[in-house]
C-alpha cells in the first residue's frame, strides 16, 4: 500500500462538525502529510477536541468528508474501521487509563489486544516505551498512585507502543509541569520522525507548540481563522492571530459562549423573549 | 379520539396526562427490555473470547466469586442455624424431629440456596460490576478502548458475565453446604438429634436430579440475570455520579426482583407434574 508520494494521512474537505442541531465548526479544510506535526489551536470550547472525534471516527460530520488514510470515516463500520483505529494511537485528555491495571499493563494493553508477540517481547518494547517518557522505573505502580501528569506520559506510552501512523494528542501539555512539557514537546517532535508518522497536535500551549509544529491551524469562531507555519503566523498582522498569541483579553476572540437554538428554547421557556 | 374542549376540560386534561404518563412509562420499560436482549445477544455472539483468552474470565471468576466467598458462607452458615431451630420446633410436634436433615437440605438446596446466594449476589457483586463499568464510562476509558479498536462489550463485559454465570453455581452450591453443616450444629451437636438419622434420611430423602440439579439449574439462571442486570446498568449509567449512584441501586432492586420472579416462575415449571 505504500506510495512514493505522499498522499495526505488525514485529509478534511469542507466539513462541519456539530451535535445535534448545533454546529461547533463549520468549513473545516485541513491536510495532514506524513512526517509533520500538525497543531490546531484555539481557545478552551472552540472545538478542538471535536475536531479530534471527527478524526477518530466518533463522530459524523454533517457535512463534507473526512479521509484518515484514505478512507472515508463515515462510511467505515466494524472491522475495517478497527484495522484503521488499530493504525492510529490517541492520547485523551484526562490519560483515559484502565485503572483496574498497573502502569505496565495498561502500555501492554494494545500489544496483548492486537499483537501474537511473546511476553519477553511485550515486556521489552513496554519498558522501551516507559523509558523514552522517562517512567521507566514506575512500571510497577497502580494507576491510583501516580500524578496527574504521570498518568498523562503513562498514556503517551500507550498511545505509541503499537507504533501507529498517526498519532492524536489531545492537550498533551495540560498540567504538565514546565520540564515534563518541555521533555514531552521534544519527544512528540522525535517520535514523529522516528516512527515516521505524523502527529496532531490539539493544544492552547503557543510556545511549546510553536517550537515543534511544521504546520498551525488556529480555530476561533467556529471556522479556521488562520493558518500556516508558526513563523508566518508569527508574522501575521491579522488581529486573530496576535489576539491568540499575545494572549490579550480584547480582541476579535470573543470571551463569551456563543449563543445557540437549546439556549433560545430554554430561554423562551423561562418565558422571557 | 383526542381530547376535545369541554367543561371539565381540567379534568379531562389530568386524565390525559396520567395515560400520557402510563404510555411514556410503557414505551420507556419496553424500550429497556429490547436494549437489555440487544446487549444480552451481543454478549452471546461474543463469547469466543472466554475460550480463546481464558485468563480474562478466570480473573472475573476470582473477583465475583472470592470476594463473594466470607459474605455467602457466613450468610449460609446463620441460615442454617435457623433452619435447624426452626425445622426442629416443627418436626417435634409430630416426633419426627430426626427428619431434620432431610428438611433442612431440601429448603436449601430446592430454594433457599439459589434464591438467597443470588440476593446477596446481587448485593455484593452486582454492585461493584455495575460501579465499576459505570466509573470505566466515565472515566472515558470505554471510549479509550474503542478507538483504541478494542471492543469493550468483549473486552469487558462477556468475560464479566461468563465469570458471574460460572461463580453463582459455585456460591450457591458453598451457601448450600455450609447450611446444611450449621443445621447439623444446631440440630446434633446442641439440640441432640441422632446423628445417624440426621444423615441417613438426608441421603435417602434428597432426589440428585429433581432436588440438586434443579437448584443447580436455578442458580445458574440467577447468576446470568444478576450479572446481565449489574452489567446492563454500568454499560447505560449516566457518566455522573449521581448516574452511578442510580445505576447500583437499580442493580440491586432490579436483581431482587428478577430473581424472586424467576424463582416463582422456575418452580412452578419444575415441580408441577
Amino acid at each position: 500500500m505504500a506510495t512514493s508520494t505522499p498522499s495526505p494521512l488525514v485529509l478534511f474537505d469542507g466539513v462541519s462538525l456539530g451535535y445535534g442541531d448545533f454546529t461547533v465548526l463549520r468549513e473545516i479544510s485541513l491536510r495532514v502529510l506524513p512526517g509533520q506535526v500538525v497543531a490546531l489551536m484555539g481557545g478552551s470550547g472552540s472545538g478542538k477536541t471535536t475536531l479530534l472525534r471527527a478524526v477518530t471516527g466518533q463522530l459524523v460530520p454533517q457535512k463534507g468528508t473526512v479521509r484518515v488514510f484514505d478512507q472515508d470515516m463515515a462510511r467505515l463500520q466494524g472491522e475495517t474501521l478497527r484495522q484503521v483505529r488499530q493504525r492510529m494511537g490517541v492520547l485523551f485528555q484526562a490519560g483515559a487509563l484502565f485503572t483496574d491495571l498497573n502502569v505496565f499493563e495498561n502500555v501492554a494493553f494494545p500489544l496483548r489486544e492486537h499483537t501474537c508477540i511473546s511476553e519477553h517481547q511485550i515486556f521489552e518494547r513496554v519498558l522501551d516505551k516507559l523509558q523514552a517518557v522517562g517512567l521507566r522505573q514506575a512500571a510497577h505502580l497502580r494507576i491510583s498512585e501516580i500524578s496527574g501528569g504521570m498518568a498523562r506520559r503513562v498514556a503517551l506510552a500507550r498511545a505509541i507502543v503499537l507504533e501507529p501512523e498517526l498519532l492524536l494528542f489531545d492537550e498533551p501539555f495540560a498540567g504538565l509541569d514546565p520540564i515534563s512539557l518541555g521533555i514531552t514537546a521534544q519527544l512528540i517532535r522525535t517520535l514523529t520522525s522516528q516512527l515516521g508518522c505524523a502527529s496532531i497536535l490539539i493544544t492552547h500551549d503557543v510556545v511549546e507548540s510553536f517550537a515543534i509544529a511544521d504546520q498551525v491551524y488556529l480555530i476561533g469562531q467556529g471556522r479556521f481563522v488562520a493558518n500556516g507555519q508558526p513563523a508566518d503566523l508569527q508574522a501575521s498582522d491579522d488581529p486573530y492571530v496576535q489576539q491568540f498569541l499575545q494572549g490579550r483579553p480584547d480582541g476579535p476572540i470573543g470571551f463569551h459562549y456563543p449563543d445557540t437554538p437549546a439556549f433560545e428554547r430554554w430561554l423562551a421557556g423561562k418565558g422571557r423573549p | 379520539m383526542s381530547p376535545s374542549p369541554q367543561p371539565n376540560g381540567s379534568v379531562m386534561q389530568a386524565g390525559v396526562r396520567q395515560v400520557r404518563a402510563l404510555g411514556r412509562w410503557l414505551i420507556e420499560l419496553i424500550m429497556g427490555l429490547g436494549a437489555f436482549a440487544r446487549l444480552f445477544a451481543q454478549i452471546l455472539a461474543r463469547s469466543g473470547v472466554v475460550l480463546r483468552r481464558p485468563r480474562l474470565t478466570a480473573q472475573q471468576i476470582h473477583f465475583i466469586g472470592n470476594h463473594s466467598l466470607l459474605i455467602i458462607g457466613v450468610s449460609g452458615l446463620f441460615v442454617g442455624f435457623v433452619l435447624g431451630l426452626q425445622g426442629y420446633y416443627t418436626l417435634n410436634r409430630y416426633g419426627s424431629e430426626e427428619a431434620l436433615g432431610l428438611l433442612v437440605t431440601l429448603s436449601l438446596t430446592r430454594e433457599l440456596g439459589p434464591v438467597v446466594t443470588a440476593l446477596l449476589f446481587a448485593g455484593r457483586a452486582g454492585t461493584s460490576l455495575t460501579a465499576e463499568i459505570g466509573l470505566m464510562k466515565a472515566g472515558e476509558q470505554l471510549a479509550a478502548m474503542e478507538v483504541m479498536a478494542v471492543d469493550p462489550i468483549r473486552r469487558v463485559l462477556t468475560p464479566r458475565f461468563w465469570g458471574g454465570v460460572i461463580a453463582m453455581p459455585i456460591l450457591a452450591a458453598v451457601f448450600s453446604m455450609v447450611g446444611v453443616l450449621g443445621g447439623w450444629f444446631v440440630g446434633v451437636i446442641l439440640i441432640g438429634i441422632d446423628p445417624g438419622a440426621f444423615w441417613s434420611q438426608m441421603q435417602s430423602g434428597v432426589d440428585v436430579v429433581d432436588d440438586v440439579l434443579n437448584g443447580v439449574i436455578k442458580s445458574v439462571v440467577f447468576g446470568a440475570v444478576v450479572t446481565l442486570i449489574a452489567l446492563y446498568q454500568g454499560w447505560t449509567t449516566r457518566a455522573t455520579p449521581e448516574g452511578v449512584s442510580r445505576a447500583t441501586t437499580r442493580t440491586v432492586v432490579d436483581g431482587a426482583l428478577a430473581v424472586l420472579g424467576l424463582d416463582f416462575l422456575m418452580t412452578a415449571l419444575m415441580f408441577a407434574q
